[in-house]
């Protein structure tokens, strides 16, 4: 299958290959937790709420000198084209889960908050390629609108490597030929790395290009995340009456 | 710059699922006139003027007048993406026409990417079905240009489609149908490509009044496609591929998975339009017609001859089964074991275009106006071919190319039209040119960006070669080749030193390519293309050009040339110590023929080192070739033909049967013994995606023939493995020393073909090679005219750590489909070669009648194909004359004798006879060789 038009250069959606899908993000979703966003790439849609932070539940888990950040990824049975019932905890969402959790951990200033313990829930909404990513860029608008302390705004993006291209954003056609597949987590600021991911193999040369490709692709997702905190604020702003 | 528009769609995969997919629509996408001031014109490609005319082509267009298309002269096309997409959906093969047209920087065709384009994407309408939305979508585009270019420029739909024309001409968008548009340019010969639509198609009644049954139905009318489909899930029809017998094309068989026998079809009428290799939909007949196929034979045609069949048909091309109905004249019925069946319906054609012909006829009063003539092709299988033309005149006594269109119920002959002319008929270059057309085998000059790849001449080895640490300097060896005489593209050369342990050290050098041959450069694809290089008599047709095949690879006597060596350390008694890989350079000191080293070897006075290499190696060879046939390697034999060419003329000068001497097998000995270091050597470093060559065994039903000639001779051959096959061909001596060769050689027919493959796709168990009784082989040793060769030498590369795996490796489809592609290839180079043997034989024969010994190979009932040692010919020998109807010879199968009735005249399988060779021409156009027994 050809997934770069030879004649017109175009991917099988129209886009270029260093095109990003469409994306759209939205804060405070929920109203309960103290922190949610809505994240969509395209026809892929993700909410995170974090809640905390918080008393650590179980005390056993307590850590003194640092918070307890946990993640919860799941899939809504109705996510993907075909409503299929999924087991809670199966290899590939605990996988995920621990990615994410990972990631966060690695940006939020946990020392902070000694003896207590963050939440991170993710749920896909509507899955088409690239959740992973998605809930990154989710969790990092909830964290931000809980108001935990961050490093910096941690963004993720993949890119793969299809009919000899790099292609950034993969969506869910493109994701299951079976090819490349590179997830890079960074933080935008301080250009650092915190998530790299590989599907399959790749020459090292072509793989540095891919991974270029999808820090790119972050850092531009971080451009509008930053746009998107700004204006909650100026709407908070607003509302507090300054 | 995104806009993004979601659309849904239902798709069926077994059951309905929605698929919802973005569709981003966009303000980038240019029009691709170079005149144009507002698009970015850097990817432009149409015309330059703004007076121009811009065609804009619909699907039907495409799909059917691609002959037109391809024509130089029609340009300023303008194909729309909805239209790419709907072609390729319909027909690969035009697709892929197209899209080498789109490409062609000397055309101006441009894609214009319509789907995504802001102002022309269409929503589907309710009700509206694909086929009207797609015409929709053309003519918004179409009206896009319009206004987009301005009123100075015209932009002409070309459509056949009435409605559609219609409705563009009301929207204000001018609209033409083909022929019109041709006819307005003027130009004669193009109107020879137009593919007439069968609407349209009314002065073909002109000429119908040649046959007498003009409305009659001939044919009966295909099932649709519903009925086929749910007939095939009932086991009403079977599905398979059609098989026309090349003997006779008036039968033909189907192969069903869903029967297991094969099925046989007799005739035209149950042919029913379909031609060699479609896929068909096959009724079986009631019982009670089971014998019926005769009558129909015989009220279908008049050309019912048989051409001169000097191959060797490999194995998959014949009929699966011994064929029991007569392959000569049909002249008695079946007595088939085969249930004999009818087409119902046709799944997929396989029409394309074909070289032949035209049968010669009358010129029509009035030269200028349309003649129509029927095109007889080349190859028998295919019916003869109605044509119109305007240039009959010049096309009579020329080979042409002929694309066939449609074939309708009522017409003996589908309609088809001309595409090109090949040349004069009869002129031995025009009918090369033929041969290798009809093996696709692409001839062309290496194009610019091709030749671009290549090192400037004169080349040689540079200080940079030797200082890379990879590349060994092997210079000092005495290193020389062994060829057939002539040779000019060496890739292999030997050397062989004697060790202080009284053990060897044998290398085999081979031209190392790849030095030169990068991947996924020009040079490097269309290498990959080609597959291989092509030896016809008379002439090569390259892989690589001549200029590395020649000089800069070819590893020619006195001069350094870098080369890949096998380098092992044998013991007296040939077994292997230690084996090494490397790039190395190297110094031949004599290119020897086969004929020189072998006078070497044998002139006992010659006591010089390089003859005393020579019979190291020999002797070291001798135990080597001992050693695999003991393991069951089997030594078969094919008749292979030498030409001596005159070097003015290029006539064929004299003909006979290839020599094999020592040297020969002490060469091959070594190179197969490197193919074989290599793939142990590459598999292991690569288990999924090294190329390896692989020889099934044969099946029970491939050797039956086999085992019939031996039961009828009195030979019992075991062929329950290779080993044991080996061993009764070797036992296999009769009372003349060509006994032996002729059932090797019909051994030889039985097998199948050796094939390259990715070891990725098939387990371990199934990489053995029969023939030679290795459980691995590949290719290594010809990297100058094979492309399998050259991948390995890229795979032993990286194995070796000197380069990295280029990346195609890592993409398993992609290196399955170049495996079949090089099988591909290497079928048509040979298919090419045999054709080629069979023009130059025809050639030589036409002024010299020749009378010869033959030896018979088959037995039918009104004659029997006979083998002609000397020349290496096969050909049938009649009994009886083709006109008389049943024969007094009484043919008997099990001990493959046919007798006449009444006297004792017995002809047997694989007895010798006298027989007279001439060459005739029954029907214009088509000389054959014609063996007649000399009684």
């Amino acid at each position: 299958m050809e997934y770069v038009d030879s004649l017109t250069g175009f991917r099988l959606d129209g886009r270029r290959p260093n095109d990003m899908r469409q994306i759209r993000g939205e804060i405070g979703v929920v109203a309960k937790a103290d922190g949610s966003a809505l994240f969509e790439m395209g026809n892929t849609k993700v909410i995170a709420a974090v809640y905390g932070p918080r008393e650590v539940q179980n005390k056993g888990q307590q850590i003194n000198n640092q918070a307890l950040v946990r993640c919860e990824y799941s899939m809504a049975n109705f996510s993907t084209g075909d409503r299929t019932r999924r087991p809670k905890g199966d290899r590939r969402s605990t996988e995920i889960s621990l990615v994410i959790r990972q990631t966060m951990e690695a940006c939020i200033l946990v020392h902070l908050m000694p003896r207590s313990q963050i939440d991170i829930f993710v749920q896909v909404l509507q899955a088409d390629g690239g959740t992973r990513s998605a809930c990154i860029n989710a969790a990092t608008l909830a964290l931000a609108d809980a108001g935990i302390p961050m490093r910096d705004l941690v963004t993720s993006c993949s890119a793969g490597y299809l009919s000899s291209t790099p292609l950034l954003d993969l969506n869910y056609v493109e994701d299951s030929a079976g090819g490349p597949d590179v997830t890079v987590g960074i933080l935008a600021k301080t250009d650092k790395v915190t998530l790299l991911q590989m599907d399959s193999k790749l020459p090292i040369d072509i793989f540095e290009n891919v991974m270029q490709l999808a820090i790119e692709g972050c850092k531009a997702i971080a451009q509008y995340i930053r746009e998107v905190l700004l204006e909650n604020t100026k709407l908070l702003e607003s509302r507090k009456g300054l | 710059m995104l806009q993004s528009k979601s659309f849904a769609k239902k798709t069926k995969q077994g059951r309905v699922i929605k698929v919802v997919r973005e569709h981003y629509l966009r303000d980038d996408i240019y029009c691709g006139a170079t005149f144009c001031k507002v698009c970015d014109t850097s990817a432009a490609r149409l015309s330059a003027s703004a007076s121009a005319t811009i065609l804009i082509v619909d699907t039907n267009v495409v799909l059917n007048q691609i002959d037109l298309l391809e024509n130089p002269k029609i340009d300023d096309v303008v194909v729309l993406s909805v239209v790419l997409e709907e072609v390729r959906h319909k027909n690969l093969s035009v697709y892929n026409r197209v899209k080498a047209l789109c490409t062609n920087p000397l055309r101006k065709f441009f894609v214009f990417s319509n789907e995504h384009h802001r102002d022309t994407y269409v929503k589907d309408m309710i009700g509206e079905s694909p086929n009207d939305r797609n015409d929709r979508a053309i003519r918004v585009a179409a009206r896009w240009y319009q206004s987009h270019l301005g009123e100075s420029t015209q932009i002409l739909l070309i459509t056949n489609d009435r409605e559609n024309k219609k409705r563009a001409t009301e929207e204000g968008i001018s609209a033409e149908t083909v022929e019109s548009y041709v006819k307005s340019l003027g130009k004669p010969d193009l109107l020879d490509l137009v593919v007439l639509s069968s609407s349209v198609d009314v002065p073909m009644e002109d000429v119908e009044d040649l046959r007498p049954s003009k409305k009659k139905i001939i044919y009966s009318e295909h099932k649709p496609m519903s009925e086929v489909t749910s007939g095939l899930l009932h086991g009403i029809y079977h599905q398979g591929k059609l098989r026309v017998n090349r003997y006779n094309p008036f039968e033909a068989y189907v192969g069903s998975e869903s029967i297991s026998e094969e099925i046989v079809i007799c005739g035209r009428a149950n042919m029913n339009r379909a031609f060699h290799g479609d896929i068909v939909a096959v009724e079986l007949l009631p019982q009670d017609q089971w014998r019926d196929g005769k009558s129909l034979i015989i009220d279908d045609d008049d050309d019912d001859e048989e051409e001169v069949h000097l191959v060797p048909n490999s194995a998959d091309d014949v009929p699966r089964f011994e064929n029991p109905v007569q392959p000569m004249s049909g002249s008695s019925p079946p007595v088939s074991s085969h249930p004999p069946g009818r087409v119902v319906g046709i799944i997929k054609r396989n029409w394309h275009s074909y070289c032949g012909s035209l049968d010669p006829m009358p010129m029509p009063a009035g030269n200028a106006g349309v003649a129509h003539a029927l095109f007889a092709s080349k190859d028998r299988r295919i019916p003869k071919i109605r044509i119109q033309t305007r240039q009959l005149g010049n096309l009579l006594d020329k080979r042409i190319i002929v694309a066939v269109d449609s074939w309708d119920c009522l017409s003996r002959y589908p309609s088809g039209h001309y595409v090109r002319t090949i040349g004069q008929i009869g002129d031995r270059d025009t009918e090369s040119e033929v041969l290798l057309i009809e093996n696709d085998i692409n001839s062309r000059p290496f194009s610019s960006q091709v030749l671009a790849c290549l090192p400037p001449l004169p080349w040689s080895l540079s200080l940079e070669d030797l200082a890379n640490s990879n590349r060994e300097d092997l210079r000092h060896l005495r290193v020389f080749s062994v060829d057939p005489p002539g040779c000019k593209d060496i890739d292999d050369a030997l050397h062989c030193k004697p060790l202080g342990n009284g053990n060897f050290e044998v290398g085999v050098h081979i031209a190392d390519v790849t030095n030169f041959v990068l991947p996924g450069t020009p040079l490097d694809e269309e290498a990959s293309q080609r597959g291989t290089s092509v030896y016809l008599v008379e002439r090569r047709i390259d892989m690589l050009p001549k200029s590395l095949t020649e000089d800069i690879c070819s590893l020619r006597s006195d001069v350094e040339r870098l080369s890949f060596s096998v380098i092992w350390e044998l013991t007296p008694d040939a077994n292997i110590v230690s084996t090494r890989y490397t790039k190395s350079a190297i110094k031949s000191c004599a290119a020897l023929s086969y004929v020189e080293a072998q006078a070497r070897m044998d002139d006992s006075r010659l006591m010089d080192p390089l003859t005393t290499d020579l019979r190291n190696l020999n002797s070291l060879a001798k135990i080597m070739r001992l050693r695999r046939i003991k393991r069951g390697a089997l030594t078969l034999a094919s008749p292979e033909v030498k030409f001596q060419i005159d070097t003015e003329t290029h006539d064929p000068l004299d003909i006979g049967m290839y020599q094999i001497r020592e040297a020969n097998q002490m060469i091959e000995e070594f190179m197969l013994a490197a193919n074989i270091s290599v793939a142990e050597k590459i598999l292991k470093h690569f288990p999924l995606c090294s190329l390896l060559r692989r020889h099934p065994s044969p099946t029970k039903e491939m050797l039956e023939p086999l085992l019939r000639t031996a039961a009828a001779v009195g030979l019992d051959l075991d062929v329950s493995s290779s080993k044991a096959l080996a061993d009764s061909l070797d036992r296999a001596v009769g009372d003349d020393p060509y006994f032996n060769k002729l059932i090797r050689i019909l051994a030889t027919r039985c097998m199948t073909q050796a094939i390259y493959f990715s070891s990725g796709d098939l387990s371990p168990s199934e990489f053995s090679h029969y023939g030679l009784a290795a459980p691995i082989y590949t290719h290594f040793t010809s990297p100058i005219r094979r492309y399998a060769d050259v991948i390995v030498h890229r795979l032993l590369a990286a194995a070796l750590g000197i380069s990295r795996l280029p990346p195609i490796f890592m993409d398993g489809p992609q290196l399955t489909s170049i495996a079949d592609n090089l099988n591909y290839r290497h079928r048509n180079a040979q298919m090419a070669s045999r054709a080629s043997v069979e023009l130059h034989t025809v050639i030589f024969f036409r002024n010299r009648p020749t009378d010869t010994e033959a030896r018979i190979l088959k037995i039918k009932s009104n004659g029997f194909i006979v083998f002609v040692p000397k020349f290496g010919i096969e050909g049938p020998v009649y009994l009886v004359a083709k006109d008389k109807g049943s024969s007094d010879w009484a043919v008997d199968e099990a001990h493959q004798k046919v007798t006449k009735a009444g006297t004792k005249i017995t002809y047997g399988i694989l007895q010798t006879v006298r027989i007279h060779m001439e060459v005739v021409e029954p029907q214009p156009n088509r000389p054959k060789l014609q063996l007649t027994l000399i009684s």
